[in-house]
């Protein structure tokens, strides 16, 4: 195995897929720790899958899928805010109706587009070992940008977070902070629909989180975990998935569960000691 | 005695539900007001337009210039509990330094000076020992401790409070009490609370809170009933609706 993995780096194709995990976990790792501190993770579902909208219509129109996929999640991000927050429409039902709006008009667009379309399963899917060069350079900036909001405004984040009507009695700029998270948050799901695809993307933004939420009740210490779980599903995950041979998308996320399935049972075992010693000491 | 802040003629609500008419109020620096009122009646409204956080239908809310008052700080608030997600990874701590404006230039706070401030205010509200834990972890009453603080500061000039007293054992809720008579001298305080009984021994005035506002420029209602026995009660009466009593008083016509 060792060998093979050394082997493995001569590949260019294969140092891509590696640096691509390495950004895309920092950015999900980031991006989600907010998703689920925050419980917008059916949110992000909806964003993610309405971005399906943006690639079809991008096919049909003849343009990069990424830029349309931009535009549908940033207009649907904004549109659940909007819809729930100035009509009678609950959140959860503004979410489904985007959620469906988006694929079905992928699905319309893409039917309406004349001849086969070779990429399609690469947005639905992901696919890791295709990673361009262009594309890690965008998910490169987005990682330093994610990174540099997140020093620089740390506390004024996580207080908007915690209780931004709080926030908003200390002049903090709530509005600002929910749009800014909302668009990173947009930009983070499309970079990484390349990589691991629309249907399986929120496993990046929600199963490494919540691994790291196991040992970690603060929302630093859960940022820097979840980076690491991330990073260390992925890794393992494209490992697996080379030696074999299943897609790389579903194999990160079966190592992301089974990571968190083991931090579950170690957590509980800890506890059970604890509780033990403690016992045993009152007595 | 100056005034903090002054409302007149508000009228507020969501959507086409007008949950507040015409309403009065004027807070002066040393007030206790104690707000009632039927559930539904707009008390949380009426605090939540008082500091900004709902824009009023009409009227308006005007707030003194005052010169002790450093970079803004106006309101201390501590919202009802209900509102807080127990589940966000936050400490203590972290929950209490929110509380403290950000500020720029010569008086920028290091999280160290933050951290320090934090714990001597949890002292002071009785949750020394909380200083360590994580939001999670809290009883309802350690939470109301935690929020108290995280209102008071930043030495609020109004301090804002919308039912500590709720999910808090009889002990703290005494000890709560005591606080704010002490907080009192130096801000003003105004508290929605469900427990009559209780706060009118310890607030100044009443504010009465349905639809419209009756204020009441004494907490003499049941003073004489509890002084006696100054202990957190309920009154309660019979009759064929269930009713709060209220000394007779008059009321200001507002034209319903």
């Amino acid at each position: 195995m060792e060998n093979d993995v050394l082997g493995l780096l001569q590949y260019d194709f294969f140092r891509n897929a590696l640096l691509a995990a390495f950004l895309s976990s920092i950015v999900c790792g980031i991006i989600g720790t907010y998703i689920v501190s925050r419980r917008l993770v059916f949110i992000s579902g909806g964003i993610t899958h309405s971005s399906f909208g943006g690639i079809g219509l991008a096919y049909f129109m003849g343009f990069n899928p990424i830029i349309g996929a931009l535009i549908f999640s940033l207009l649907s991000a904004f549109g659940i805010e909007f819809l729930s927050k100035r009509s009678d429409l609950r959140e959860d039902s503004a979410i489904g109706m985007i959620w469906t709006i988006g694929m079905a008009l992928g699905i319309i667009f893409i039917a309406a587009t004349p001849g086969y379309s070779p990429n399609l399963m690469t947005y639905l899917f992901g696919s890791i070992l295709t990673v361009a060069s262009y594309d890690l350079i965008a998910m490169l900036v987005l990682a330093i940008v994610v990174i540099f909001i997140f020093v620089f405004f740390y506390r004024t984040i996580l207080y908007v977070a915690f209780d931004d009507e709080y926030a908003r009695t200390r002049r903090l700029p709530v509005d600002f902070i929910n749009y800014l998270m909302l668009s990173l948050i947009s930009f983070a799901i499309v970079l990484n629909i390349r990589i691991v695809g629309v249907i399986l993307l929120i496993s990046f933004l929600t199963i490494p989180q919540v691994t790291a939420n196991i040992f970690t009740k603060e929302f630093k210490g859960m940022l820097v975990l979840s980076v690491i779980f991330a990073l260390l599903g992925s890794v393992v995950g494209l490992l697996v998935s080379y030696r074999f041979n299943i897609p790389s998308g579903p194999s990160i996320i079966c190592v992301f569960v089974l990571v968190f399935l083991l931090s579950k049972l170690l957590r509980y075992l800890a506890v059970g000691l604890s509780l033990r010693r403690q016992m045993k000491n009152s007595l | 005695m100056s005034k903090i802040i002054e409302i007149f003629s508000l009228s507020a609500g969501y959507g086409d539900d007008l949950v507040l008419k015409d309403v009065n109020l004027t807070v002066n620096d040393n007030d206790f007001i104690g707000v009632i009122g039927p559930n539904g009646g707009g008390k949380t409204t009426l605090l939540k337009v008082m500091m900004g956080l709902i824009k009023p239908y009409s009227g308006t809310i005007t707030i003194s210039k005052s010169s002790k008052r450093k970079n803004g700080n106006v309101f201390g608030y501590l919202p009802q509990i209900t509102k807080i997600d127990k589940k966000f990874p936050i400490s203590v701590l972290d929950v209490v330094i929110s509380g403290i404006i950000p500020q720029t230039g010569e008086n920028q706070i290091t999280t160290k000076e933050a951290k320090l401030k934090a714990r001597s205010l949890l002292e002071r509200v009785g949750g020394e020992h909380l200083c360590e834990k994580i939001v999670g972890d809290l009883s309802g009453g350690q939470m109301q401790r935690v929020l108290l603080a995280r209102a008071i500061i930043s030495l609020p000039e109004l301090l804002v409070l919308d039912e500590p007293d709720t999910f808090v054992d009889n002990n703290f809720e005494r000890d709560l009490y005591e606080l704010l008579k002490e907080l009192n001298k130096e801000m003003a305080i105004i508290m929605v609370s469900h427990d009559l009984g209780t706060i009118s021994s310890y607030v100044k005035t009443i504010a009465c809170v349905n639809r419209g506002l009756h204020y009441h420029h004494s907490n003499a209602i049941t003073e004489k009933v509890l002084e006696s026995y100054n202990c957190p009660i309920d009154l309660i009466a019979h009759g064929d609706l269930p009713h709060r009593v209220l000394k007779e008083h008059e009321h200001v016509n507002h034209g319903e």
